[in-house]
């Protein structure tokens, strides 16, 4: 019987934090700028000049995805060797 | 003319030639030539792989159209444009590891080598070469419009010239160097775009009289133009939120990113490229339409959208820095076009004369019609973008959501679902394309379909097309693994 190969197992739970890195980014993206953004525009506040909704959900969102990227690729990706008899 | 704009910007194409030139050089000593020429060998290191999906996906609209519609639409736009963060890491981690291998395992050069080995379907190779070649062809001519513009509005040279000298700039390189050419002085381009934007924006801040002040200026303008909403307030949030889908995660399906996606040396250049291209394009297109909310009080009542960035710089900064930050825009064309003729002219050569017309072609053969097609393929957007016709404008509209609804299924269920098979793919395919063309046509007559972009629907519609025939006809479990008795 075939025997899955073993850099496929990790390509695929790689894939699969991909896909759960993205939906967090949506979630968080669209929590902030609808749910912030949605008050009356006297109410925002303002942090370095910028609305609140903005700021949480672009700046503070997008500073956030690249760390949580880094600490994914550093700690949670596999290396493995591309060719079939490779040893890289 | 303003030399003072020019002279950098002509100093900057000249760095661009040179590097064109030293990878041609190496392209001469090597052996392989069909994988050096399209796919720079497989061997692209981290950054260079990260700057090269970043320029070349980072296109005319990035820099010119995106910036100038935020102009108009305030902070909204900048949001939706943040929707493309996600295309940095999401790209890498979803093709990944599995495409990497299943491609080298396939001696895959190009996207549809890797359709053609999973499929094993001629109507599949010949549906995917044919949509590349009319809708990408289309996506460049429009670029060099764009980028024609660009040199025009700099220079004062007649929108002719300009074309000339954009084009004589683009064909030079890419005929000679090929991919390792293209995949170079896109790394260097994406540094010029990087630091250019961040001046650029910085400029505009000091000029506007610092953030808070900005956005007081808006406020007082019209207040819609700081809320997520638009200048009108018809942004709704479904339709920004579809744009994930065009922009973002779909971006997976275009040909010219995923071809990137087969082209690193091992999973280490892999990792820092998803690093480094999430950092860079995030940070790229937050400063760009940044910069065109904050251009709105500094320089009210510009009517063009493509001209605030060009008018925006020449304001804000010194003549000489701004032809170096300009040099950003021109450059995000410049690379996009390159990789673009050379996809084009890959599916030609590769996907169709070595496939069906002459599979046993010698390598001079091959190496003379390889530069010949691009020669030829750039010669004839040159001509069409002199006077283009309405044909190509409309094609054009289709490109990105077409091919993504064309193609994003095909790979991803080709890489990762085991029963997908040709007519899955096929149906997919067509459904795809086909879906896209009506239910454009069906919002430009009674407005957007549920309230979301054209792409959101036929994405969903090929999805359903590719499990259904996948699993009607012929069902089949594809083998991904290596027999051991082979």
């Amino acid at each position: 019987m075939e025997e899955t190969d073993w850099r496929f197992k990790i390509a695929h739970r790689e894939a699969w934090i991909g896909v759960g890195l993205a939906l967090f980014n949506f979630i968080w993206w669209f929590g902030f700028a609808y749910g912030l953004g949605s008050r009356p525009v006297e109410e925002y506040s303002y942090i370095f000049g910028l609305p609140d909704w903005f700021f949480y959900s672009c700046v503070v969102g997008f500073v956030l995805i690249c760390v949580l990227v880094i600490v994914i690729v550093k700690f949670f990706f596999t290396e493995v060797p591309f060719d079939e008899e490779g040893d890289v | 003319m303003n030399y003072a704009v020019l002279v950098p910007m002509l100093a900057f194409l000249l760095i661009i030639f040179f590097i064109g030139y030293w990878s041609s050089r190496k392209l001469s000593a090597s052996s392989n030539f069909i994988s050096d020429y399209f796919l720079g060998g497989r061997e692209l290191g981290g950054f260079v792989l990260a700057m090269t999906m970043v320029a070349t996906y980072g296109s005319a609209s990035s820099f010119l159209g995106g910036p100038g519609t935020a102009y108009t639409m305030g902070f909204g736009w900048v949001l939706l444009a943040m929707a493309q963060v996600v295309t940095g890491y999401f790209v890498l981690m979803i093709l990944g590891k599995k495409y990497a291998i299943m491609a080298r395992r396939y001696k895959a050069i190009t996207m549809i080598d890797f359709l053609k080995a999973r499929y094993n379907s001629t109507i599949v190779v010949l549906l995917s070469a044919f949509s590349i070649i009319v809708f990408l062809f289309s996506a460049m001519a429009a670029q060099w419009i764009g980028g024609a513009r660009l040199v025009e509005s700099l220079t004062g040279l007649s929108y002719n010239s300009s074309l000339f000298l954009f084009a004589i700039s683009v064909l030079v390189y890419v005929t000679i160097g090929g991919f390792r050419a293209v995949a170079l002085t896109d790394a260097v381009q994406g540094a010029v775009m990087l630091v250019g934007t961040l001046v650029l924006l910085i400029a505009v801040i000091i000029a506007g009289g610092g953030i808070p002040n900005i956005v007081n200026d808006l406020i007082n303008e019209n207040p819609n133009l700081v809320t997520p909403y638009g200048a009108d307030g018809n942004l709704t949030a479904a339709y920004v939120s579809s744009f994930w889908i065009l922009v973002g995660v779909g971006v997976v399906g275009l040909p010219q990113i995923a071809v990137r996606a087969m082209s690193y040396k091992n999973s280490r250049s892999m990792h820092r490229a998803l690093i480094i291209g999430t950092i860079v394009t995030g940070f790229i297109m937050l400063n760009m339409h940044l910069i065109g909310v904050f251009a709105r009080p500094v320089m009210p009542g510009i009517e063009i959208g493509d001209k605030v960035i060009p008018l925006i710089a020449l304001e804000t900064l010194p003549p000489w820095v701004a032809g170096i930050v300009l040099a950003a825009p021109m450059a995000a064309i410049m690379s996009t076009v390159d990789s673009l003729l050379l996809l084009v002219s890959s599916s030609i050569v590769k996907d169709v004369y070595l496939n069906y017309v002459k599979p046993d072609a010698t390598m001079k053969t091959i190496k003379r019609i390889s530069f010949g097609v691009t020669g030829i393929l750039g010669i004839i957007v040159f001509l069409l973008a002199l006077n283009p016709p309405e044909l190509l404008i409309f094609l054009n509209l289709f490109a990105f959501g077409g091919l993504e609804a064309a193609f994003i299924w095909p790979i991803v269920l080709g890489l990762y679902w085991k029963w997908g098979n040709k007519y899955g793919a096929i149906a997919s395919m067509a459904t795809g394309i086909m879906s896209y063309i009506a239910i454009h046509f069906y919002n430009i007559e009674n407005g957007n379909l549920f309230g979301v972009h054209t792409v959101t629907l036929p994405v969903l519609l090929s999805l359903a097309a590719f499990i259904t025939f996948s699993l009607l006809i012929d069902r089949k479990a594809y083998q991904y693994n290596v027999q051991l008795n082979k």
